[in-house]
């Protein structure tokens, strides 16, 4: 049923520390290699040793800068999949009921079966969370790895996500945001965790850790003994300046 | 957003088939007969052959049935569901015309809500997606009615009613470039609000997740065109209501009569055709989807 579940028991998610994170794309591989061989249809790739290659992915890493006004500019590593919106646009477009939303966890999925690969949720999802497989033409994004959260047959430290199982700079987490005393509910009080394009009016699940702010800008400081290390002499003299001259008046030497 | 040809065709096919279907069902023409045969013939294929395009898009059309369930929520599948009823219900009173020369005047009334319904779920389609701030807006749906109707009028050979419907439509039409063009801008999402970084400083988007391209890209940030945008829409309005307009001006004239009534009229309708087919072009390849930013483009 695409028509959205009032609220849900539990809602499942991940936070994103955006001051954790390395920019490794470990999460972005780990990803698609646990979607590519469980849940539904693999993850297909178009021309992937050509020269235009291309692929699905239901998690990418996006790299922005930040350039405050009087500071040095900052990069930030970004990585985005599905958040799991509690209001979510891309789940009440869809005209089969493949796209869903669970009651029990808040999970947005798609039943392959019944999907006819109008991409009309892509075209919902503020996020480009949803992306189009090429081969098998139905909507994959991101199933918080569902198989993998509740599989019994994982030893328990693997049952959570495969991008947070992988993540080595520990960027990611995963719990449930209805608990406030969750790991993720607490990260998030904590740090200020933030929403997406909030004027959107999805209400995403996964939260986002801001950078911290850095110590102070080093840039300007100055070194005592740095005005003894200034340049002697700008004009090069004697055998120096010679040398200078004969190289550029030889062939090519002026520019 | 990619201006997938298939939809083009659709909505701009369709569009007019069910303008014509709603004025057939009005009774304006009420015609009986072999005549009748033509008019309805006339119309769905224009109507059907505008759905048939509309599921080659889709990646799996053998589900196509599926459409029919989330009537509760999707426009897509009131959409599917309001364009089978129209057609059926069309279908009935257009063999009473044809086949008894009877003129079930109510259900024909009914036949031309539900085909002008039609196009408004369409609309909405479009009209609902808040991503696409270009479409999110009245202007959507009142410039799919408008060319609707009036498609409808000129094809119908309706020429008093086409000429003010006319003018409505291409004024609707304008309405949705004006309003279309502020309001990206107007919604408030930029690359701050995507990031959520915005209060920091300046954000840049510094390096694509992947060196390649990808779905979201090709889907979404559609750029082939824009230079000539305005060039474009000055073609489009041309054909789409100006000709007409000129051509069924005439005439009304003692200066035009006999077959080249009818050679005009043909005219102000194919015009009109290519007119709306470009304008619907424009529709998506200027639409810019705000996934973009993430991208660091429009
Ligand atoms: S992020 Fe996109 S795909 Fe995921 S729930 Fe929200 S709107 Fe839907
Ligand atoms: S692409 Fe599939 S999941 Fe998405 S709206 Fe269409 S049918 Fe539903
Ligand atoms: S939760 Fe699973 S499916 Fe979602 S991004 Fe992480 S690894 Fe991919």
């Amino acid at each position: 049923m695409t028509t959205l579940p009032t609220s849900t028991d539990k809602k499942l998610g991940l936070v994103i520390d955006l001051d954790t994170c390395v920019g490794c794309h470990a999460c972005v591989i780990s990803c698609k290699g646990w979607n590519t061989e469980n849940y539904g249809a693999p993850l297909s790739d178009q021309d992937p040793y050509g020269a235009e290659p291309s692929g699905t992915f239901l998690n990418r890493v996006h790299s922005y800068e930040i350039q405050p006004e009087a500071a040095p500019a900052q990069l930030i590593h970004f990585p985005k999949s599905c958040l799991h919106c509690e209001d979510a646009p891309c789940v009440t477009v869809c005209p089969t009921g493949a796209s869903y939303k669970r009651v029990e966890d808040g999970i947005v999925l798609v039943n392959e079966q019944d999907c006819i690969g109008c991409g009309l949720c892509a075209w919902a999802c503020p996020y480009g969370a949803r992306e189009m497989d090429a081969t098998e033409k139905v909507m994959k994004k991101c199933t918080l790895c569902v198989d993998r959260i509740y599989n019994e047959n994982l030893p328990e430290e693997d049952r959570e996500p495969a991008c947070v199982r992988t993540c080595p700079a520990g960027a990611r987490h995963f719990g449930d945001f209805a608990d406030p005393d969750s790991n993720v509910s607490k990260l998030t009080a904590e740090r200020g965790g933030m929403d997406l394009m909030p004027e959107m009016g999805t209400k995403p699940v996964n939260k986002y850790l801001p950078p911290r702010l850095k110590d102070r800008d080093r840039s300007q400081d100055v070194d005592i003994l740095a005005p003894l290390l200034d340049p002697v002499a700008t004009e090069s003299t004697g055998f120096l300046g010679w040398l200078d001259k004969a190289l550029e008046n030889m062939p090519g030497g002026k520019t | 957003m990619h201006p997938a040809p298939s939809v083009i065709l659709f909505s701009t096919l369709s569009g007019l088939g069910f303008g014509l279907l709603a004025f057939l069902g009005l009774g304006m023409p009420a015609p009986t007969g072999f005549s009748a045969f033509v008019w309805f013939t006339l119309a769905y294929l224009l109507a059907v052959g505008g759905l048939i395009a509309s599921t080659f898009h889709l990646g799996h059309p053998e589900r196509a049935m599926k459409a029919f369930k989330q009537w509760r929520s999707s426009w897509l599948s009131r959409e599917g569901i309001c364009a089978v009823v129209a057609l059926i219900v069309m279908a009935i009173y257009g063999a009473g015309l044809v086949f008894a020369d009877t003129r079930f005047t109510l259900l024909g009334y009914l036949g031309a809500v539900l085909s002008v319904g039609t196009v408004f779920t369409t609309a909405m389609i479009y009209t609902q997606i808040r991503t696409v701030p270009r479409w999110h807006n009245l202007t959507t749906p009142f410039m799919f009615l408008s060319l609707c109707i009036a498609g409808g009028a000129l094809l119908s050979g309706r020429v008093s009613l086409a000429i003010p419907l006319l003018v409505i439509a291409a004024v609707a039409q304008i309405a949705h470039w004006v309003v279309g063009d502020k309001a990206f801008a107007k919604s408030g999402t930029t690359i701050a609000t995507a990031t959520g970084l915005g209060a920091r400083g300046d954000v840049r988007a510094f390096e694509p997740p992947h060196t390649g391209t990808n779905y979201l890209l090709k889907e979404f940030v559609y750029v082939i065109g824009r230079k000539h945008a305005t060039k474009l829409r000055i073609i489009a309005l041309v054909l789409m209501a100006v000709v007409p307009l000129v051509a069924l001006t005439l005439t009304q004239t003692d200066a035009v009569s006999g077959v080249v009534v009818h050679l005009f009229a043909a005219i102000a309708v194919i015009s009109h055709l290519v007119g709306v087919f470009a304008a619907r072009w424009l529709f998506f390849a200027q639409a810019e989807h705000v996934v973009g930013l993430y991208y660091g483009k429009r």
